[in-house]
């Protein structure tokens, strides 16, 4: 899909009947009699259909976020991932800075997923998967971590929510329980998952029903569940990848709203489709393209005045 | 705040309705004849098996008295003094909660590790197989097979043991070790298909946040599959009640259930003793108790625990649990 076509670009036109929205009821349809139907005045011969308006990109400009200083948390050297004879990630070097989010953008099969699967080591899971270069956490190598002990500190967001089918109290739980010999109590674990609830955004939605399954929850909700289960055990980097991709857009800017606000205290990197979200979102942003890392810089200069050719087209939506 | 999963989806041109075709299928003769067998069969399928209902019923009522499920059955030619089954009811429930609980943990061990370990993959093939031919050899069959292992003086401590120890090889320990794989393959079959239902991100998000294999297991997958595994344990419970041939060879089918002397669950389990699908047979026509009427009851009483069990799966299968998208 061409993600700066129009129709995906969908975002921005959604963005106003979104506001009004939010302080309405949840009902889809809302047939109202009392008032007459809003008139529309056609759209100017030539254009494409879509009022200039919304055109205007509310959703271009970016999330108003803090002033931080990035410290450098993980770095990939010269990381090369294959599965099996295919290369899908080729001699990447980023480095990934608390303080900022990172998005890594580029069409499909360009390699970024394995890439962030590969900073946790989710990627060894794959049969067939060979890396080579190196991976560095806090200037250790990852492969010298327990690989328990390394997913604790690099957390993972997934495209589809995923709770566990337990209730919402125990899914932020999860990652805090077993961790040493003995159980901790309910209570005892009270405090880190209501702080995890909290910071996810989901605290005040869910604070009554803290027992009622998790897989009852919305999409949006389940998503920021999933934020917090991934929170409540203090991760340093935040993989996330394509989280808004099955989400609603109100859902999307809670979510993006709670990225933002992250990026002080987790060092975060982003895998998305939607370029409008990696603009609203990211400090920085890597371009892969067929496992090549093409271009690396700040948000505004790769979308602004890409250098290459290749960022050049697929930012303004050549390919995709 | 409601969650559409999709994107919102592009406004497709609406296309004017082209006219239908005219209702009027023409089909083909062989077409037709195979539509008409389909229905045939079907139909044929639910005359049969609500005659087996309703004959059961009508002579099960029509002979089941409340005493004969409340008293013991006694030898005697007068059949008003051959007393009930009550005996054989116990030993259903027995040998079922018996088979039960040892084809229940290896069942779902056995899938979980096809499911989630399965390597090297020659011996998840010929685990595959041995499940299958399991599946497919038929009771008797076992029912000998548990005879000849159980007879080794080596179990003799499931069985009765003769002067000169030679073991006797019946009892509801070595019939209930034999029913067990009669259900082994149905809790496999059914625990497997859950778990390969769970989406691999599921399992990932619970290695992402650092768990290994065996919590993933214990805390998410076997939780999520709870489903599979009740339809998988108690359609097997359904083939333990129904069959006859391991009764009949290992568990001596005694009219009554003649506990060892000594210690009394131990003993219990040691003895002898019968279930409703042997009581029917020998007491049917064929058998030796030659008491068609008795027969009838037990049968009925049989079938209603049958219908149950399948009632009971029918619950379990429907329940609507929420599910995630994959």
């Amino acid at each position: 899909m061409d993600p700066l076509s129009p129709l995906d670009g969908g975002t921005d036109p959604m963005r106003e009947p979104m506001t009004v929205a939010a302080q309405l009821p949840p009902p889809v349809r809302r047939i109202v009699v009392e008032t007459p139907p809003t008139a529309v005045s056609p759209p100017p011969p030539g254009s494409n259909g879509h009022s200039p308006h919304a055109m205007v990109a509310p959703s271009l400009r970016r999330m108003p976020r803090a002033q931080t200083t990035p410290i450098e948390r993980m770095r990939t050297e010269a990381l090369s991932i294959a599965y099996g004879e295919k290369l899908a990630v080729n001699q990447v070097s980023l480095s990934i800075r608390q303080g900022e989010v990172l998005a890594l953008i580029g069409p499909s099969g360009c390699g970024k997923t394995t890439l962030l699967r590969s900073l946790n080591r989710l990627v060894d899971l794959t049969p067939g998967a060979i890396r080579g270069g190196r991976i560095l956490l806090d200037g250790e190598d990852v492969d010298s971590f327990d690989v328990t002990l390394l997913r604790r500190r690099v957390g993972m967001l997934f495209q589809q929510p995923n709770p566990f089918p337990m209730s919402i109290f125990d899914n932020v739980a999860y990652g805090l329980r077993e961790r040493g010999s003995k159980k901790p109590s309910r209570r005892q674990l009270e405090t880190p998952v209501i702080e995890a609830l909290h910071r996810a955004g989901l605290f005040e939605e869910v604070k009554d029903n803290l027992d009622h399954p998790a897989l009852a929850l919305s999409g949006g909700q389940q998503q920021r569940l999933c934020i917090a289960r991934s929170l409540a055990i203090q991760p340093e980097v935040l993989l996330l990848d394509e989280p808004c991709s099955a989400l609603d857009p109100i859902s999307t800017q809670v979510i993006e709203e709670t990225i933002v606000s992250l990026r002080t205290e987790i060092a975060i990197v982003i895998v998305t489709h939607n370029l409008q979200q990696a603009q609203r979102v990211a400090d920085h942003v890597a371009f892969m393209y067929l496992g090549d890392l093409i271009e690396y810089g700040e948000a505004e200069r790769v979308f602004g005045s890409p250098v290459a050719e290749r960022t050049r087209e697929y930012v303004s939506g050549g390919f995709g | 705040m409601s969650a559409p999963t999709q994107a919102p989806a592009p406004p497709v041109a609406v296309q004017p309705s082209r006219s239908r075709p005219t209702p009027e299928i023409s089909w083909s003769r062989g077409d037709k004849i195979g539509v008409a067998m389909a229905w045939g069969a079907g139909i044929l399928l639910c005359l049969i098996a609500g005659s087996i209902v309703a004959y059961m019923l009508f002579r099960g009522i029509q002979y089941l008295d409340l005493s004969l499920l409340f008293s013991h059955p006694q030898v005697g030619l007068d059949q008003s003094k051959t007393g009930g089954f009550l005996d054989p009811i116990e030993g259903t429930v027995l040998l079922t909660v018996l088979g039960t609980l040892i084809a229940a943990p290896v069942g779902v061990g056995i899938a979980v590790w096809l499911s989630e370990y399965g390597r090297p993959s020659w011996l998840a093939r010929t685990v595959e197989s041995g499940v299958e031919i399991v599946a497919g050899t038929p009771s008797i069959v076992l029912a000998i097979f548990g005879l000849l292992v159980f007879q080794q003086s080596f179990f003799g401590f499931l069985s009765f043991t003769a002067e000169g120890n030679a073991v006797f090889g019946r009892s509801f320990f070595t019939a209930g070790a034999i029913m067990s794989l009669i259900a082994l393959p149905l809790v496999v079959g059914a625990t497997r298909e859950a778990l390969q239902a769970i989406p691999a991100h599921v399992r990932e998000a619970s290695y992402a946040l650092g768990k290994d294999r065996i919590s993933t297991i214990r805390r998410v997958l076997l939780p999520a599959s709870q489903r599979g595994i009740g339809t998988g344990v108690t359609l097997g419970m359904g083939r333990i009640v129904g069959d006859t041939a391991i009764v009949v060879v290992l568990l001596g089918a005694s009219l009554q259930i003649e506990p060892e002397n000594g210690t009394p669950v131990w003993g219990l389990l040691k003895g002898t003793g019968s279930t409703l699908t042997t009581y029917v047979y020998n007491n049917s026509p064929v058998g030796e108790g030659n008491a068609p009427e008795k027969a009838y009851a037990a049968a009925f009483v049989l079938l209603v625990i049958v219908i149950f069990l399948n009632f009971v799966v029918d619950l379990i299968a429907r329940r609507k649990e929420p599910s995630w998208t994959r």
